[in-house]
């Protein structure tokens, strides 16, 4: 390739060779664009999604009056609950996949650089996790920790940071067997020091991959856990329960279960090709 | 083979055991109980149901109990339902959510390998979009949108299929089959698609085609045993998500199967339906992964003494 003349590392590359996937550069924008609606939008309105307008209780879509696309049946309105909702969501989102990929990565790591005995207790203990009904899980985890926002994150985030543990402990588990990892030590480093400085970097390309996987399924546990009532609940919006709402109103009026509906839809999308484009980008056994 | 066979039933056991344990305290420890939220009641009366239903003695041995009664498949009273023992109340289920799920395993199987087999022996043509296209609205659009969404088509302006409920018997199950097989569809014409791609560049399907044989053939009599073992493998995660759907589509089109009541147990802690449930689940994972396993172990050698 001719960026080799220019010196380009390995990152500037696969960087590269992501900005030339136009599917996941579009997504990147739309979903930029859609994080800023949702997290400056809501200022932009005189009234937030929990204020309830009397004069227009269950109002259709009407672009000239002062709710865009019309409120709910408590006078809500349905734009700004969206765009709050949004934010509740794509915060658990981002949150959620860089803490559970952060926990399975740092396990991963020591688990594969350690090896012997405690690698293979600590991924005895990964694989009975493993087996049990993940979304079971999520919501047994959300009932002990008695609801809430705080409860639904701790709840998707300890059943979600299996899979990076078991990706990055195969790949450290490879790293640590190699030359620039015998010379740290050599050289006197600790194995915390390793493990930091050497195995998580080396782990970059992989780790990010499977971080784009994570996010969207972050978001959708919280939105099916809202949806059933377990997760985040009303007043505080969020996409799950306004789609449920929507729903229950399907037969009349299809605008609440369609302005979140397709938010959620966008993000999923976008964040999807993303993925895609990053897998194309950074896996090394690429075609 | 046998040794393999051993090893994952053991495995097997564990994690069960494990799930057993977890969930038995985690049910314990969470807060409120299952007649905390009903009208005040006076204290003797709940003492009295706390030790009808043994809230009063230390966890340890409710833990104990609750073991022992599972060695003869004695899951405990619903804590709601007062006349029902939690086997009744999966008894009642079970037949409706087996059945959901195995039309939606079978449709979403025949249909995802279908398209993904059209697909890659007629790679960028409208064929290949459109199942791509459907590959990318399985993934991406949740089972809770479009499943509403579909309600309101199909039954409430085309009156075709009802909307929900039982009512009508098995015309009821025609929606929540196709909505719970969709992101099956999307995964199994995916994994089918790559998978027969590579199978296509392999020297036994080329030395087929050297011999003259007709495409068709060559991909139905050669290809497709090749292109199948990674949608095998499939089987497993598939089990669990149509499980993770069947708890939506139950609530959605009004289903009386157990995903329903695992949600509604949930939500009014009745703690023995609960577990019941999610040990119900935990069994049928780990069976059908070991099924998985096995089939795949008896298909391609090389994974039976891996591991």
């Amino acid at each position: 390739m001719a960026a080799d003349a220019e010196n380009l590392s390995t990152l500037q590359l696969q960087f590269a060779r992501f900005r030339r996937n136009r599917l996941a550069i579009a997504s990147v924008w739309v979903l930029v664009l859609i994080v800023l609606a949702c997290f400056l939008g809501p200022y932009l309105f005189p009234f937030t999604g929990e204020d309830a307008d009397f004069d227009y209780i269950s109002a259709p879509i009407d672009f000239s009056s002062p709710h865009l696309f019309g409120t709910d049946d408590y006078g809500r309105d349905l734009l700004v609950r969206t765009l709050e909702g949004g934010r509740v969501s794509l915060t658990i989102g981002f949150l959620g996949a860089l803490v559970a990929g952060g926990i399975g990565v740092l396990y991963g790591a020591v688990a594969g650089f350690t090896g012997g005995r405690t690698d293979s207790l600590m991924m005895r203990l990964v694989e009975i996790l493993y087996g049990f009904p993940y979304v079971i899980l999520v919501i047994l985890l959300s009932l002990l920790f008695g609801g809430g926002n705080i409860a639904l994150f701790a709840a998707i985030v300890f059943t979600l940071w299996l899979t990076p543990a078991v990706i990055v402990r195969s790949q450290a588990e490879g790293l640590a067997r190699r030359e620039f990892v015998e010379a740290a030590r050599a050289g006197g480093m600790t194995s915390t020091g390793i493990v930091l400085r050497h195995i998580v970097p080396n782990c970059f390309s992989v780790v990010i991959v499977y971080g784009s996987l994570l996010v969207p399924e972050v978001i959708l546990s919280e939105s099916f856990l809202s949806f059933l009532g377990i997760g985040i609940k009303e007043p505080q919006a969020s996409w799950g329960n306004l789609i449920q709402t929507g729903t229950s109103a399907m037969d009349t009026d299809l605008r609440l279960l369609l302005l979140p509906g397709a938010f959620l839809v966008a993000v999923l999308l976008c964040l999807n090709f993303i993925a895609d484009g990053l897998r194309d980008a950074f896996d090394p056994n690429d075609r | 083979m046998l040794r393999f066979i051993g090893k994952r039933l053991w495995d097997g056991g564990l994690t069960l055991a494990a799930l057993v344990t977890l969930t038995f305290f985690v049910m314990r420890l969470a807060p409120g109980g299952p007649f905390s939220k009903s009208r005040k009641i006076s204290p003797e009366v709940l003492a009295n149901i706390q030790k009808t239903y043994h809230l009063d003695e230390p966890i340890w041995m409710q833990f104990a109990r609750y073991v022992k009664g599972l060695a003869t498949f004695d899951l405990g009273p619903s804590t709601r339902f007062r006349d029902y023992s939690v086997g009744d109340m999966i008894a009642s289920g079970l037949p409706w959510s087996v059945t959901i799920g195995i039309w939606a395993i079978l449709v979403a199987t025949l249909v995802g390998i279908a398209l993904g087999v059209a697909g890659a022996m007629r790679r960028n043509s409208a064929t290949d979009y459109a199942a791509g296209i459907v590959g990318v609205v399985g993934v991406a659009v949740p089972i809770f949108v479009i499943g509403p969404l579909m309600q309101v088509i199909f039954a409430l302006r085309l009156g075709w299929v009802p909307v929900g409920g039982i009512a009508e018997g098995w015309r009821a199950l025609i929606l929540p089959v196709l909505v719970l097989a969709l992101p099956n569809i999307a995964y199994i014409s995916r994994l089918t698609r790559s998978s027969m791609i590579e199978t296509l560049r392999e020297n036994y399907v080329r030395t087929a085609r050297a011999k003259g044989i007709g495409e068709g053939r060559v991909v139905r009599g050669h290809a497709l045993k090749g292109t199948l073992l990674p949608v095998i493998a499939y089987l497993g995660p598939a089990t669990a998500a149509i499980i993770t759907g069947s708890i939506l589509i139950e609530t959605i089109f009004a289903l009386p199967g157990i995903g329903r009541h695992f949600v509604d147990a949930a939500l009014n802690r009745d703690y023995p339906l609960v577990m019941g449930i999610t040990l119900l689940y935990g069994a049928l994972l780990i069976l059908l992964n070991i099924v998985t396993d096995l089939i795949r172990a008896w298909i391609d050698p090389r994974l039976r003494n891996g591991r």
